[in-house]
């Protein structure tokens, strides 16, 4: 009995006294969605422990998951990350909060340049304030909400006489909205290989931000704006403008005609599927996940990419994220130094050529890069005319506010869509007026 | 039989010379606190104190995605928000929707079943195995496996309906649906939890002693007046006590319906527990999350209450 207490005490003492970190302090944590970019970080992370000795753990959480792991991750203090890969929308609230750390004298010392960097991506994934020059992240993954399209079909002869006929231009990838939804009603429940095909997948997820990202990529192009006086947060007139309904509309107007049968709460994982299965002839989804697509040994050769169709402007939903020094690291040292090699030229490069999407302008710069993949074109595009959600630290209040509106409306078929903009203003106003700054 | 005065002495010898000397000075009472005294502690620590905690929260703007925000007392504001608020109207109307029609389904069926097997008959055992299936998966496991039968163009669900009725499979969506979506979370919870309800049925069937029946029988009661005046009201306070489980569960129902519809389309099937969890953890409302489980939890507890006297009462007949 006294040796089995003995055993006991010893275990518990054992189990105090052990580091709440699975890690040893030498390593480091990299945290970030798991998708196919991820597939690649880790393959591009293995120069950086041959060169430093330094092992490197990776935590991917699926995006449905994604920003409620990370955020209490950071709320509730864990030391589970050294590095983070976090969503633009995040660096207001983590900025604030001292999630992260502040990069500016790190940058200086080591002599980073932000202006090697495309502006977009560094004013959308690095700063806190909007547009000042205090940097919480590296620019790591630039991304954008595009289009691929089932080449061999639209190549088709039949098929490209008979879209001729009815709307009097080429069968090509869509430049508009309008075309959009003329060429997804085209292929709506046409038959293809003796299959019933469908118009197009779009994002209709409700719990994270699957609608609101779909939805802003018909809003922004419409015209939608957040604010009249950037900063001001009046934003009657820009939330529920004319433009912005218009938009609205029109989404629903396509998940209403040419989204395949019960497609009421599907995001990438959903479209990817219906894609590759052969259901449609369009799909949104985020650049992300064009080089895996492209090499899809079904698929791949007969996917087509184009930017998000323009409307009154061209614009494209952002996506894509900086990379973060946690602030509750124990190896600060080492997540550092791993920021460091990964802003160098030359493993950007190799960044792009694995998969991801660089934003150091030695790549995007490059007279080659255009050519470098058949979506790199696109990309460079996209990323012109990029347009982000809030980035504000009630983002999240503010994400959710906007999922319920625009699900009611496009999905649930609740009201008009001056009615869901309309309950936007209201539900936002309410949030930054408890926040003070209304 | 031991002999307890020797086991009391051995006991007592190889007790440690300190602790017996503490231990002799103490009453009986006090050693009876010493030992519910880790469970008290552990009681307090992982019920008692965050209940206390949550109360507190809710009359604060307190955010947990804002640590360094300070926290303010706010009041009762959250409670009037919460109680004036049509979107948790709208889940308290949902939730009720959801709550009423499976426990009416289930009772129903549930019973109407375990009235079925509690008669012998070949196969019976095999059979009570089969039913009750359902109840031993995951509700994930069951929401995701329902997701796909209510698939418009794959699921079995639609097909079977479209067998039975003629209308084409992928003409209505189950989940996508505002019309059939509240009635699709209800269907699901019913085919998984009718067979806890038939359990509980079975076993006030089974307690009602044989010859009650045999009396009635002897003074030719027809088997409805059996059923009537003898079975039903024998069975009713296991009923009610499947009702009463079941509705606290339904209450708080969370797991199914997420995995099935999430809520949507739009905010048909957000039930309450939906809601406090889109407040609490996504939009990260904590002091107004708060609030709403207190008010949720003083709903419960208070029908709960009102539900065991009625019960109490019932058994006492």
């Amino acid at each position: 009995m006294k040796k089995l207490l003995a055993c006991t005490g010893a275990l518990a003492a054992l189990m105090a006294l052990a580091p709440v970190s699975n890690a040893k302090a030498a390593d480091l944590t990299l945290c970030w969605a798991a998708w196919d970019p991820a597939n690649a970080l880790v393959e591009l992370s293995k120069d950086f422990t041959a060169q430093t000795g330094t092992e490197m753990k990776f935590e991917f959480v699926p995006w449905p998951n994604f920003a409620d792991r990370m955020l209490n991750e950071l709320n509730s203090g864990g030391k589970l990350c050294d590095l983070l890969i976090g969503d633009s929308q995040w660096i207001g609230g983590s900025a604030e909060n001292g999630y992260y750390v502040k990069l500016n004298d790190f940058f200086d010392k080591e002599g980073i340049k932000m202006s090697d960097f495309a502006p977009a991506t560094v004013y959308a994934y690095s700063t806190w304030p909007k547009g000042t020059p205090n940097y919480w992240a590296l620019p790591a993954m630039g991304d954008a909400n595009g289009w691929f399209y089932r080449k061999d079909w639209f190549a088709n002869p039949d098929l490209q006489k008979e879209y001729k006929d009815k709307y009097n231009r080429d069968l090509a990838p869509p430049k508009t909205w309008d075309e959009l939804k003329e060429t997804a009603e085209f292929f709506q429940g046409r038959e293809i290989d003796g299959k019933k095909v469908y118009g197009a997948a779009i994002f209709t997820e409700r719990a994270s931000e699957g609608i609101t990202m779909g939805a802003t990529s018909a809003l922004y192009p419409y015209g939608f704006k957040y604010e009249n006086t950037p900063g001001k947060y009046d934003m009657e007139g820009a939330v529920n403008s004319a433009d912005a309904v218009a938009g609205l509309e029109m989404y629903k107007a396509i998940y209403k005609c040419c989204t395949p049968p019960g497609y009421t709460d599907s995001y990438m994982g959903e479209g990817l599927d219906a894609f590759k299965s052969g259901q449609v002839a369009m799909m949104m989804n985020w650049f992300a996940f064009m080089p895996g697509m492209a090499k899809d040994e079904n698929v791949g050769s007969k996917t087509g990419f184009f930017v998000n169709p323009s409307a009154k402007v061209a614009a494209s939903t952002l996506g894509g994220q900086g990379i973060s020094v946690v602030a509750n690291t124990d190896n600060m040292d080492g997540a550092l130094a791993y920021i460091k090699w990964f802003a160098q030229p030359e493993v950007q490069k190799k960044w792009w050529s694995l998969g991801g999407y660089a934003c150091h302008n030695a790549v995007l710069n490059d007279p080659g890069f255009k050519d470098s993949q058949p979506f790199a074109a696109q990309f460079l595009e996209a990323m012109g005319g990029v347009q982000d959600f809030w980035q504000e630290p009630s983002y999240a209040q503010l994400l959710q506010a906007m999922q319920k509106r625009l699900h009611d409306y496009v999905v649930a078929d609740q009201g008009t869509a001056k009615e869901a903009l309309d309950g936007l203003i209201q539900d936002w106003t309410a949030i930054f007026k408890e926040e003070g700054k209304l | 039989m031991p002999d307890i005065e020797a086991i009391a002495d051995r006991a007592a010898s190889a007790t440690p010379h300190g602790v017996a000397k503490v231990v002799r000075g103490l009453s009986d009472r006090s050693i009876a606190w010493l030992f519910v005294a880790p469970t008290m502690v552990l009681l307090l620590a992982i019920n008692i104190f965050p209940l206390i905690w949550t109360v507190y929260l809710s009359f604060t703007n307190f955010a947990s995605n804002r640590p360094n925000r300070p926290v303010v007392n706010v009041g009762l504001k959250w409670y009037q928000d919460i109680l004036s608020s049509p979107e948790i109207w709208a889940a308290m109307q949902a939730t009720a929707h959801f709550v009423f029609w499976t426990i009416l389904f289930q009772t129903l069926i549930g019973f109407s079943l375990a009235y079925l097997i509690d008669r012998k008959f070949r196969g019976h055992a095999f059979w009570t195995t089969i039913i009750l299936i359902p109840m031993m998966l995951s509700p994930a496991v069951v929401g995701n496996f329902w997701k796909f039968l209510y698939q418009p163009q794959i699921g079995l669900f639609n097909y079977v309906v479209s067998f039975f009725t003629g209308i084409p499979p992928s003409s209505f969506e189950m989940l996508g649906s505002v019309t059939l979506a509240p009635w699709a979370i209800v269907i699901v919870d019913t085919w998984m939890w009718t067979p806890y309800v038939m359990l509980i049925c079975l076993a006030g069937l089974r307690s009602i002693p044989d010859y009650i029946l045999e009396a009635a029988e002897v003074d030719r009661a027809s088997r409805w007046q059996q059923f009537w005046s003898i079975t039903l009201p024998m069975a009713l306070p296991f009923i009610m006590l499947a009702v009463l489980f079941r509705g606290i569960e339904n209450f708080k129902m969370f797991d199914m319906v997420m995995l099935l519809t999430g809520g949507g389309p739009g905010s048909t099937t957000e039930l309450a527990s939906i809601a406090l969890k889109r407040q609490a953890f996504e939009a990260y409302r904590t002091g107004y999350s708060s609030a709403f489980a207190i008010i949720l939890f003083v709903v419960v507890f208070g029908l709960a209450n009102v539900y065991v006297k009625a019960l109490n009462k019932v058994k006492q007949r």
